[in-house]
């Protein structure tokens, strides 16, 4: 107070000049907190004016999340009704590895509450290498009450790990239809390409299985169904809140099947231990009513990804499990082949049923002799006789008149060397020789001697027993042919509407009624007194048929040395088809028994059974043992 | 008994602070997803905040200055504390243990770096040259450095601003103003290196938040979205999509503006300014008015702190500013800092009703 007296003007006039100076520096902080405020207003109506719809969208796509709801999958059943694939729901334990962090020591700590055997824990090891680390892999399945029970109580400890219910496939014939119905696998890389190729993506969404091979494969599009929506509001963890809309899936759709099952079984057993197989079809529809390839194996271990050993057995044995040999196997028809080259002779006016050779045993060509089966010869022999005999030197002398040309001409009506069209995938077309074949494959010319083992089936000559089958359907239904199929029909599961698998005649070979009676008579006659004769014994119906032998080359995908085996594995593979009964056909057949000798030894007695439940219901299902009846084809 | 109570209370200050505090309970209530738990600890808070504000209304101003230098050193020396001994919380050395709690020295330095600077400024009045400005600057400096060590970026920015204030009003001439704004600007590339990764990743993100969507953009995006997706009129109480499916970090304390902008649109961010620059306003009313160099500072430096504590949070929810953590002032959950800002405003108080008394 003592300065303000001393000199008050001064202190009062510099007061007033501070404050002034001072409430001007205030006014200048006052505009710039105005213009910050400004600014935060503008930016504020930038947001929420003019880019409000950019937000708003941005913000509507935060929260809702589309859910796929995936669809239940067809069943197939056969014709009968009987399962052949069909959906359980499960629980299991699922991993996401890019959630996990150290996955040992997380499956270590797991297997104290679940049981994971060595088993489990390769097959999952496989499974990551082929998925992205963001999927939710299985590591068990069809877990116990119990065992969710005590997961549930520990989950906390167990980031990345999960139960969940899922719907899963199952075969309950196991091996049984392994090559028909096949399997369904994991959606692998190629299966997404090929599925965004087709524009069918989408449809795919939350999908994890998808038909692999055999029917599930062929027939995916309507076994799938489609994929339902649910939208629902997620928070930021994904987590779904509450459902906004939903669009149920739609179940797919079931198949019926033309084979039946008991007949598959019964041929399936009727095989023994063997190795070959068999298609029996329906004439008149082209009807596939059993399709066995043998051996198969369990379609159920593919479901949810094989575990590393058992895919090495499978793919490893020497016996070629996984190969479909009645689709894609080929076999040099041996003498099966016979009447159709007889039917060709009459065709084309090479022969007539009653021009007879003389058979000496062999047939020279050129220098080179063509040995028949027969040492010393069949002696006179007429077209009836040679099948019935299956005389070997009648078809040297005819395919050397016919000419390959004809015969090549005339199979190929037959579908022999082309694909019948069967609604399931990795079919084979075989080798049906001819010039341009020959020329395309080997570049080099046909000679005129190789057209001589043609005639008996050997040579180039290579098909499926698919093949066969469909040839001897065509002339049991006298020249009409149909494209073989193995869906009856696809039914719509919730209008049980039906969708029938039309039969549809693939071309009529417009042959002679008068032709086609004189190989059928043959054929009648192999059965009732010629190769066939042993195996048809006492038979209650009547039934055509020929036997064959085919000399092996080993089938298409190549034998692999196994030692101990080489011996057995280089022996004849023996052939037989048939129809019966043989004044109206119901079924035909064509069957292959890999390394088996004669034809009418090990095939014929395995038809025999076949027919024998087709026709009669007769089961007797015990495997066919080699017996010695027919030395020759 | 009454006068008591509000002899020393601001009535307009008052009033603007209850409404943005009540503002605040109600965004609370929804990022909280209906919380009473959350709300009632905030309205604790609230009270223990007006308490505070209250007592500090009744303090005279000219203690305050008595109490500058000490509380000053004292701030400095528990800083130095926390640098050498604090505990490590969420990747920063915040922290400093006092007997049996814990204290936070970088918030008690918010008050008292002003309150130094304008003791300091107050002390040489008389005799103010540019070589004060320096000692103030080293005053500043000192406790702003620590803190940004810690790191504690939104605290080193609040009180480096406030102090920049206080030199600014003191009356720091427009020439070294300049000067300072151009040798800022040449140090920056010092700066940056000085800066911690997760520092620089902020800033950078800023320029660009959709390099790193899920890492540290995310804040900037989902806040950014929030406050777009509000529209004009905002899409309701408790009805913030954003908001209430979890996708705003942090929503209740830093980043609440984002709930209240999404549920409450360009309407309700224009009644918040408001309701701010009348808190503002009054502030600086009250620093036009103030009676001495020391309290026309300290209520300047106040209230400026006041709006930056503001404009840094609103500009960092809508993505013009990097994220720094500073909550929105009054609105925010938290305790602590709204302790701190009520503080503040008891010292405003104090400011303009003893201003009679000890003209008298």
């Amino acid at each position: 107070m003592s300065e303000l007296t001393v000199n008050p003007g001064i202190e009062l006039r510099n007061s007033r000049l501070e404050i002034y100076h001072f409430r001007r520096r205030l006014a200048v902080a006052a505009g710039f907190v105005l213009l910050m405020f400004v600014l935060l207003f503008l930016r504020f109506f930038y947001l929420q004016v003019v880019m409000h719809d950019h937000y708003q969208t941005l913000a509507e796509a935060n929260r809702i999340s589309i859910v796929p709801i995936v669809p239940n999958r067809g069943i197939i059943v056969d014709r009968n009704g009987v399962v052949l694939a069909h959906n359980y729901s499960a629980y299991t334990l699922e991993i996401t590895p890019g959630k996990a962090g150290d996955l040992d020591a997380l499956i270590e700590e797991l297997s104290t509450l679940i049981e994971i055997a060595p088993k489990d824990r390769r097959r999952f090891n496989k499974l990551m290498e082929e998925s992205r680390n963001f999927e939710s892999l299985p590591i068990r399945t069809r877990l116990s009450d119990e065992e969710i029970a005590r997961f549930a109580a520990n989950r906390y400890r167990f980031p990345g790990v999960e139960i969940n219910a899922r719907p899963f496939r199952q075969y309950p014939q196991g091996e049984l239809f392994s090559h028909v119905v096949g399997h369904i696998g994991r959606i692998n890389q190629r299966d997404l390409d090929q599925l965004e190729a087709d524009d069918r993506l989408s449809n795919y969404r939350g999908t994890v299985y998808i038909g692999k091979t055999g029917l599930e494969h062929s027939y995916e599009r309507f076994l799938h169904g489609t994929t339902g929506v649910e939208e629902v509001e997620v928070d930021s963890g994904g987590r779904a809140v509450r459902t906004l809309s939903r669009t149920p899936p739609v179940s797919g759709n079931n198949l019926v099947l033309k084979l039946d099952a008991k007949l598959q079984e019964i041929a399936y057993r009727a095989f023994g231990d063997r190795r070959g197989a068999l298609v029996a079809i329906e004439p008149d529809t082209g009807g596939v009513l059993a399709f066995v390839s043998k051996p198969g194996f369990d379609p159920n271990f593919f479901v949810d990804g094989i575990d590393p050993q058992n895919w090495h057995e499978l793919n490893n044995s020497p016996d070629r499990p996984m190969i479909n040999r009645a689709l894609a196997g080929t076999y040099p028809p041996g003498s099966t082949f016979k009447p159709f080259m007889a039917l060709a002779a009459l065709t084309y006016g090479k022969r007539t049923p009653q021009q007879a050779i003389s058979d000496p045993g062999y047939f020279n060509f050129g220098g080179h002799v063509f040995r028949d089966d027969k040492v010393g010869g069949h002696g006179l022999v007429d077209m009836y006789k040679s099948i019935v005999v299956s005389c070997d030197t009648y078809y040297y002398v005819l395919a050397n008149d016919l000419g390959i040309d004809n015969i090549s001409k005339f199979m190929g009506r037959f579908g022999f060397g082309s694909r019948t069209g069967i609604d399931i995938a990795g079919e084979s077309a075989g080798i049906l020789p001819s010039q341009e074949w020959k020329m395309r494959r080997f570049k080099q010319k046909w000679y005129a001697g190789e057209t001589i083992s043609i005639g008996i089936g050997q040579g180039y000559n290579a098909y499926t027993p698919l093949q066969l089958a469909s040839a001897i359907a065509t002339l049991a239904k006298d020249g009409v042919m149909f494209r073989p199929h193995i869906v009856d029909y696809v039914e719509n599961v919730t209008t049980r509407e039906r969708t029938p698998v039309e039969p549809k005649p693939l071309r009529n070979l417009d042959l002679k009624p008068e032709h086609i009676a004189v190989i059928k008579q043959a054929l009648v006659g192999v059965n009732k007194e010629g190769t066939g004769a042993r195996a048809f014994a006492g038979a209650e119906y009547a039934s055509a048929g020929k036997t064959g032998t085919a000399q092996v080359i080993g089938i298409k995908q190549g034998e692999k040395y196994v030692e101990g085996r080489v011996h057995e594995r280089h022996r004849d593979h023996a052939l037989f088809i048939a129809y019966a009964p043989a004044e109206n056909p119901r079924i035909a057949l064509a069957v292959v028994v890999e390394n088996s000798g004669f034809g009418a030894r090990a095939a014929a007695p395995i038809a025999r059974q076949v027919l024998d439940y087709y026709l009669l219901g007769k089961d007797i299902a015990k495997p066919v043992k080699d017996d010695d009846s027919g030395t020759s084809d | 008994m009454a006068r008591f109570f509000t002899a020393h209370i601001d009535g307009l200050l008052f009033v603007a602070i209850l409404l943005l505090m009540t503002t605040g309970l109600v965004v609370l209530f929804s990022a909280s997803n209906a919380s009473l738990a959350r709300v009632s600890a905030q309205l604790m808070n609230m009270l223990v905040a007006l308490t505070v504000m209250w007592v500090f209304a009744n303090i005279p101003p000219h203690y305050l200055t008595r109490l500058s230098l000490p509380v000053y050193l004292l701030g400095l020396a528990l800083l130095i504390g926390v640098a050498l001994f604090g505990d490590v919380v969420n990747g920063a050395r915040r922290w400093l243990h006092v007997g049996v709690t814990r204290i936070q020295p970088s918030e008690l330095m918010k008050i008292a770096v002003p309150l130094m600077l304008a003791w300091y400024f107050d002390r040489y009045e008389a005799t103010l040259r540019l070589k004060n400005y320096l000692f103030a600057a080293v005053f500043l400096l000192v406790p702003v450095g620590l803190i940004a060590r810690q790191p504690d970026l939104g605290t080193a920015v609040l009180i480096f601003s406030s102090g920049c204030f206080v030199l600014f009003l003191a009356g720091l001439s427009w020439r070294i103003i300049a000067g300072i704004i151009v040798a800022g600007l040449a140090s920056l590339p010092f700066l940056w290196s000085v800066l911690h990764d997760y520092q620089r990743q902020r800033i950078l993100m800023l320029l660009d938040p959709a390099q790193d969507p899920l890492g540290s953009g995310y804040h900037t995006i989902q806040s950014t979205i929030a406050v777009g997706s509000g529209g004009v009129f905002g899409k309701g109480w408790m009805n913030g999509t954003q908001t209430h499916l979890d996708f705003i970090p942090e929503r209740t304390t830093d980043f609440i503006f984002a709930v209240y902008s999404e549920e409450f649109g360009l309407f309700g961010n224009l009644v918040l300014l408001f309701l701010l620059l009348l808190v503002i306003a009054r502030g600086m009313v009250i620093t036009a008015n103030a009676p001495t160099l020391f309290t026309r500072l300290l209520a300047g430096a106040i209230t400026l702190t006041f709006f930056t504590y503001a404009f840094v949070n609103m500009g960092m929810v809508s993505g013009i500013l990097p994220v720094v953590g500073v909550p929105l002032p009054l609105i925010s959950y938290g305790g602590t800092s709204l302790v701190t800002i009520c503080l503040g405003f008891g010292i405003l108080m104090s400011i303009q009703t003893h201003k009679k008394l000890v003209q008298t």
